[in-house]
């Protein structure tokens, strides 16, 4: 069997970034939420928020840490196996992605280190002060990031010398077309994630009895941020996708899937998609409801896959499936948001088992939602990797053989996955050890700086350090 | 209109943090690589507890490094990294396995060894792998327009497997001389008696390697025997380090070892930017042929000047919390 470099590296790469993606689009989220425990506890003085702050702050800890360790990969594999891509847009990538990891590293020298082991050390409002800068800098990490993916979408302000792109605007290539759109959808995807998480490891708590209190006032106030944040995804996500319509049509046409250029497109609820047939099998759709969506008008014309030849269409099943559950996922969320508000009165919400079950088990739907979203915009630009410029044939390292893409995507493979199910196996270590019983190891550490997984104050194996009977601590 | 040399304040922005980077990663890869050999196992606790404040602030250098070269030298990192392919997997997974281990051990009971060995062996690993890309470089690379059209394990020759050893060997000298610098008692003693065996190792290595340099390329050999002989100096610069570090382990000096240690690195550093200068992909392209746009250049420049001092500030700032001897038992967490 000949081994395909192209094919090889475009699935090194997604499973890098897949695996990488779903630590930051969480901690993006939880920095905000801690930063708002903060400014609640500091305001009210009541002990729960800096308790509740205290936890998610180890939690953040040992999530960024993974978060870093996976991006480490990222940042060579852009030279490893994409060279011809990376010679020619160096000219902008290569600031952007340098700007991101500098706003990292700034944030960490200056703000992290207080977040994590200051809160004894310095005024409350400064450790407030940190908690609102970690938030901000993962912001702004995210800004650079987006920027170099929206680029690579909807390129601008550039030209192009002998195939190489070259900066005519800055402003206009950091902010270009579709920028505003991801940004502002990536950023509500990170506070759902934050939400869901958080809603759903308290839910789990409150089911044991443990700390219900502290735990309530966590869940309540998810609750009120899904119930706004969820609908709003769709409004945004909406808007994002008409953006794309305008500039990638043909991603908007697999997203539908959609193959004839025509008015009255019915939104597809089921459906096989045949690249082969260039069709659809197994149709169930509304009638006209995509024409609608999309051109806010019952006859507009949506673009079909069929306007580009097969060589440029995007592997239309895996798109047209990943939107479909991500559209569900977000659906779910604005449902799980208007439960809880119907739950409120009485306080059922916390009461309601099946309705904590529920919870916990959509602490992982935002995740999928994020991987799928993912897989939508990246495989929909397929076969582009500079839209509508430069493809993912002439981008690959020309030197590189099949069977050096092998072994690094099988070595990527094992070392992620011996050094993340330590991770997550760890992270389930502090969520079991749980909010009560911290212990403060900080008050015996000297002033000194030091690394965020340290922050979490929890052995590895289990066996140790248990939370004392859960039982008695709750009221179960 | 272009005002700056910006290529040339570039290769010695990078220049500067290949130097810190090799000089900061060194000593706590090179405890790493020395890890298993340690006289008893919290003789080991106290060696990671040496090196655990600082160490990830020492790799924040390397990922600066990278993504700083696709800014500034794109045809560096676009040549290095496809030629350097497995070289550079091996590299990143070495660190990987290294970070882990290091922030898991402290936690671990019975899982313990399993990190010691992640720990060793990721070290020793990402090491050997620094020193072949630095042999790979001496060699130079199989370039067409630019673009790197050699094999994959082209980098790997005789030459470069003894640059590799040559690293571990040098690293392994600065871990010593760390530790003499850092703990007392029975462990500083075991470093003592190891540093002198391990500058041997260095001093023999680095001589073949230096003798055979020139052999390797001719731009080399007529770089440093044509009327240039100024940069004589270095070499013997570096054997006065080398020297020092000898006559310090005599004298039972603390500080000095682990100092001179650095000057022997920052020498041989320095003799080996001369042998190249100013190619920075040889044997074709200088670091003029390889800059970016000089606009790109100019735009990340503005927050590196800003950044940098401030990441250096810190990472001084650390180094001074953390000075003074760490005592067995005296547990970082």
């Amino acid at each position: 069997m000949e081994l395909d470099p192209l094919l090889l590296s475009r699935i090194q790469f997604a499973f890098v970034v897949s695996f990488h993606a779903i630590f930051p689009v969480f901690t993006i989220g939880l920095a905000s939420y801690i930063a708002v425990l903060e400014g609640l506890g500091f305001k009210t003085g009541n002990p729960v928020w800096l308790k509740l702050s205290t936890f998610w702050t180890k939690v953040f800890a040992v999530v960024f840490g993974m978060g870093v360790v996976s991006g480490i990969v990222m940042s060579f594999q852009f030279g490893t196996n994409w060279s011809n891509f990376s010679q020619a847009t160096a000219n902008f990538l290569g600031p952007v992605l340098s700007y991101e990891v500098i706003t990292a590293f700034f944030l960490e020298a200056a703000f992290l280190g207080v977040l994590l082991f200051g809160r004894n050390k310095v005024p409350a409002g400064v450790h407030l002060f940190a908690a609102i800068m970690v938030a901000t800098g993962t912001f702004i990490s995210s800004f650079w990031i987006l920027a170099a993916n929206s680029w690579m979408q909807t390129p601008a302000g550039f030209e192009l010398i002998n195939g190489v792109f070259h900066v005519t605007s800055w402003s206009e290539a950091i902010f270009n077309p579709s920028f505003p759109y991801r940004f502002m959808h990536m950023g509500l995807a990170s506070f759902l994630t934050g939400s869901f998480v958080v809603a759903g490891v308290s839910a789990w708590y409150i089911l044991r009895g443990r700390e219900v209190e502290a735990n309530r006032k966590a869940l309540s106030m998810c609750l009120w941020l899904i119930l706004f944040i969820a609908p709003a995804q769709l409004i945004v996500g909406d808007f994002h996708g008409l953006n794309t319509l305008e500039h990638q049509p043909t991603k908007v046409a697999a997203m539908e899937g959609n193959w004839e250029t025509s008015p009255n497109v019915p939104l597809l609820l089921f459906a096989i998609p045949d690249q082969d047939a260039q069709t659809n099998h197994f149709e169930i759709g509304i009638p006209s409801l995509a024409s609608l969506i999309l051109t806010h008008e019952w006859d507009g014309v949506v673009p079909g896959l069929k306007d580009v030849p097969r060589a440029e269409q995007p592997p239309v099943a895996i798109v047209f499936w990943s939107f479909r559950i991500m559209v569900g996922i977000g659906t779910l969320m604005i449902l799980v948001g208007l439960t809880g508000l119907a739950l409120r009165r009485g306080g059922r919400y916390f009461q309601s088992t099946w309705f904590l079950q529920v919870l916990r088990v959509m602490s992982i739907a935002p995740f999928i939602a994020v991987l799928t979203g993912w897989f939508v915009t990246e495989v929909g630009r397929a076969p582009w990797l500079v839209y509508g410029i430069m493809d993912q044939a002439s981008a690959v390292t020309p030197s590189l053989t099949g069977g050096m893409a092998l072994f690094t995507l099988i070595g990527y493979i094992v070392v992620y996955a011996a050094v993340f199910s330590a991770g997550v196996y760890y992270l389930m270590r502090v969520l079991y050890v749980g909010l009560e019983d911290q212990h403060d190891e900080e008050e015996h550490e000297a002033e000194r700086p030091a690394r965020p997984l340290s922050a979490a104050h929890v052995p590895f194996e289990y066996g140790e350090d248990k939370p004392s009977n859960p039982a008695k601590q709750g009221g179960h | 209109m272009e005002l700056f040399d910006l290529p040339l304040i570039w290769a010695f922005i990078i220049g500067f943090g290949i130097i810190m980077y090799v000089l900061m990663d060194g000593f706590d890869l090179g405890v790493g690589i020395l890890f298993p050999f340690a006289p008893s196992e919290g003789d080991r606790d106290t060696m990671m507890n040496s090196v655990a404040p600082v160490w990830d602030g020492n790799e924040t250098w390397l990922v600066l490094g990278g993504a700083g070269l696709l800014a500034a030298f794109p045809m560096v990192y676009t040549i290095f990294l496809p030629a350097l392919y497995i070289g550079v997997f091996l590299l990143l997974a070495g660190l990987i396995f290294r970070g882990v281990a290091f922030e898991f051990r402290f936690k671990a009971r019975t899982s313990r060894y399993l990190w010691n060995w992640a720990f060793a062996g990721g070290s020793t690993i990402a090491s050997f792998a620094q020193g072949a890309v630095v042999g790979a470089y001496i060699q130079g690379f199989n370039t067409v327009d630019g673009v790197y059209v050699g094999g994959a394990l082209d980098w790997l020759t005789p030459f470069t497997v003894l640059t590799g050893l040559g690293m571990l060997a040098g690293y392994s000298l600065l871990g010593s001389t760390w530790l003499i610098m850092k703990t007392e008692g029975r462990l500083q003693e075991w470093a003592y008696k190891i540093t002198l065996p391990l500058l041997a190792a260095v001093l023999i290595i680095f001589g073949i390697i230096s003798v055979w340099t020139p052999f390797v390329d001719d731009m080399v050999r007529e770089r440093w025997f044509s009327n240039l002989t100024v940069i004589w100096v270095l070499p013997v610069l570096t054997l006065l380090c080398a020297f020092q570090i000898f006559r310090s382990v005599r004298n039972r000096f603390e500080g000095m070892p682990f100092v001179a240690t650095m000057g022997l690195f920052i020498t041989t550093y320095l003799g080996l930017v001369v042998s190249r200068w100013p190619y920075v992909v040889p044997p074709e392209y200088t670091l003029w042929d390889a800059a970016s746009a000089y606009g790109s250049q100019m735009f990340l420049l503005l927050g590196t000047l800003l950044v940098v001092p401030i990441v250096i500030t810190y990472t001084a700032w650390t180094y001074w919390v953390f000075r003074g001897k760490v005592r067995a038992g005296e547990g970082y967490h």
